[in-house]
């Protein structure tokens, strides 16, 4: 327990500690020429006290203190009806449906084209420079374009957002996949081969339990990245609902808080999503026997 | 079905065929085994684009929807120097500029908490959660601190390419075993000795593995920062105003310039990997 706490926990509570400092130094720092002004037009003279005090509790900062955006969440957050677009977990909702749903398509579809290469040689080599061709185009770049044509042809809300968390979250998966489902080794293979194994029997009871942590691996990157889809697919929209809009619409208005409220709340889905992912990962791998 | 149709059928036929009849040879000469590792993927893209050309004209598909190859080849041919003027302001000043910035930051912090144990513990876990958060969305607050042009795109990047260089540098740079870090020391070899001559080249693997993903996230960056706020040029600019008034062909155009630039940069590096790491598995058994 001690050796968990001085290896683990304490190193990274220095950090954020040292980064909570900076953090309030850059405050004041970024904060301080806009209350000298202020001051300066009121033809009073600020002391370091009241510099400190003022660019802690500005409306709009350039770079609000950690407090701030704390009371700013807990406004949006609790305080508000969940239903009212003012709150952010009603735009935290919009995203998150949207990123699982692509997801979900985007492994679905991942695992296809990985089985498919897997037991196609003509697959293998024509379309594996081009799943990998096809992430060299920036699909944050297509975002408008997809929402825009296919609002043309009446597809609307939640799919344009998860069609581009599809794009984006189904490469890592092919990647892993692959590379999971030919893990096993030629030995393991010709054993299947000896049992008079069919292709679908060898599948399911080699290469696809050899595949798993491949997957889960996979998975974690590609549900971080699914949320960075939605969250962009949502920009060109309009700014109508999501964490994206909110982060369009604060922009617009100069709402620096708001941003960063709309940021942290970002961080958090991540990191929810990424651990509800990692812990599935471990209840698998010990339910398969894998010793931690 | 109408005649495009019917060719577009017939030409992925034949290209299906003459595909999985070219992955079956095994030529005794290798530069003709290589010319078919490349013409197999070739084939693939030029059927997909007679396909898609056929289909556009064969089902009649409004071209505001879907223009057919041939259209955005023509306007990328007609209006150069536009896509030019887009290109140098998003790839080459902001792309480039925050990748080495942000790639080198990385390298140069690695390096400097090497020597700190606790440091690193610290850090890569935070790295770690950072690399996973949707660090895109700083994207407003840079364009706000940093001004509509350039600079502020480069501080996307910057944001964006630190952290997985970081993290995969100090992964790299213990990667070399025990056995060998033992060995430097009976030479009587110094920190920055086995650092130079054990260490890096250990690491190289690890790093240009961060090259290689931070050139599509500086991309994506630079693009997507320009959403945000722009001066009238720009990659990401064009496309979103060329979206609302419609040229959807202008903006395929710039799409097809993203996706060659995008194409070339991770080809450069990863020659750059072959190059540097040449001595790994990987790259010596021929697959990269």
């Amino acid at each position: 327990m001690t050796s968990l706490f001085r290896d683990r926990i304490l190193p990274v509570l220095t950090v954020i500690a040292a980064i909570l400092v900076l953090w309030h130094v850059a405050v004041v720092y970024l904060n301080a020429p806009f209350v000298r002004d202020q001051a300066a037009r009121a033809g009073e003279t600020v002391t370091l006290s009241q510099l400190v005090e003022r660019s802690f509790a500005q409306e709009r900062p350039v770079l609000p203190a950690p407090h701030q955006i704390l009371a700013e969440l807990w406004d949006t957050t609790v305080n508000k009806a969940v239903t009212s677009k003012r709150s952010l977990v009603y735009h935290a909702w919009v995203t998150l449906s949207a990123t699982l749903a692509g997801f979900g398509m985007g492994t679905v579809l991942g695992i296809a084209l990985a089985i498919g290469i897997v037991h196609s040689r003509a697959m293998d080599r024509s379309l594996m420079p081009w799943v990998i061709a096809s992430q060299t185009i920036p699909i944050l770049a297509i975002a408008p374009m997809i929402i825009v044509v296919l609002n043309s042809i009446g597809i609307s809300g939640l799919m344009p957002k998860a069609l581009i968390s599809t794009y984006l979250s189904f490469f890592p998966i092919v990647v892993g996949m692959v590379k999971g489902l030919r893990s096993p080794d030629v030995l393991l293979i010709d054993l299947m081969h000896t049992y008079h194994a069919s292709p679908a029997q060898t599948f399911w009871k080699l290469r696809w339990p050899a595949s798993m942590p491949y997957l889960f691996t996979s998975l974690k990157v590609a549900i971080a990245i699914s949320l960075v889809g939605a969250i962009v697919g949502e920009l060109p929209t309009g700014a109508v609902a999501g964490l994206g809009a909110r982060l369009l619409s604060g922009s617009y208005y100069g709402q620096t808080i708001q941003i960063w409220a709309a940021l942290f709340m970002a961080a958090g889905l991540a990191a929810v999503l990424v651990s509800i992912v990692g812990f599935a990962h471990h209840r698998v791998l010990k339910r398969m026997g894998v010793k931690p | 079905m109408n005649g495009t149709l019917v060719f577009a059928l017939l030409f992925w036929i034949f290209a299906w065929g003459l595909n999985a009849w070219l992955v079956k040879q095994r030529p005794k000469n290798l530069a003709l085994a290589r010319l078919i590792g490349i013409a197999v993927p070739v084939l693939f893209g030029i059927t997909l684009l007679v396909i898609w050309e056929c289909v556009v004209r064969g089902f009649a598909i409004p071209t505001i929807l879907l223009p057919p190859p041939s259209m955005i080849g023509a306007r990328i041919l007609s209006s150069t120097p536009i896509l030019w003027a887009d290109f140098q302001q998003t790839f080459l000043k902001s792309v480039i500029t925050g990748y080495v910035a942000g790639c080198g930051l990385g390298f140069v912090v690695a390096i400097l908490i090497d020597r700190s144990p606790f440091l690193q513990k610290g850090l890569l876990p935070i790295g770690n959660f950072v690399s996973a958060l949707p660090v895109v969305g700083v994207a407003p607050i840079m364009v706000m601190w940093f001004g509509f042009d350039w600079p502020s795109k480069v501080a996307v990047v910057v944001i964006m390419t630190f952290f997985p260089m970081l993290v995969n540098t100090v992964q790299g740079l213990s990667a070399s075993s025990h056995m060998e870090r033992d060995l430097m020391r009976t030479y009587a070899a110094g920190w920055g000795q086995t650092l130079v001559k054990l260490r890096l080249p250990a690491a190289w693997p690890f790093i240009f593995n961060a090259l290689k993903i931070n050139s599509t996230l500086a991309l994506i960056g630079a693009i997507v920062a320009e959403f945000f706020g722009t001066p009238i040029v720009g990659m990401g600019f064009r496309i979103s105003t060329e979206v609302g008034r419609s040229n959807v062909d202008m903006v395929w155009a710039e799409i097809a310039v993203a996706a060659v630039a995008g194409s070339v940069f991770y080809g450069l590096v990863a020659l750059g990997e072959r190059a540097v790491t040449f001595w790994h598995p990987s790259v010596r058994g021929g697959r990269a």
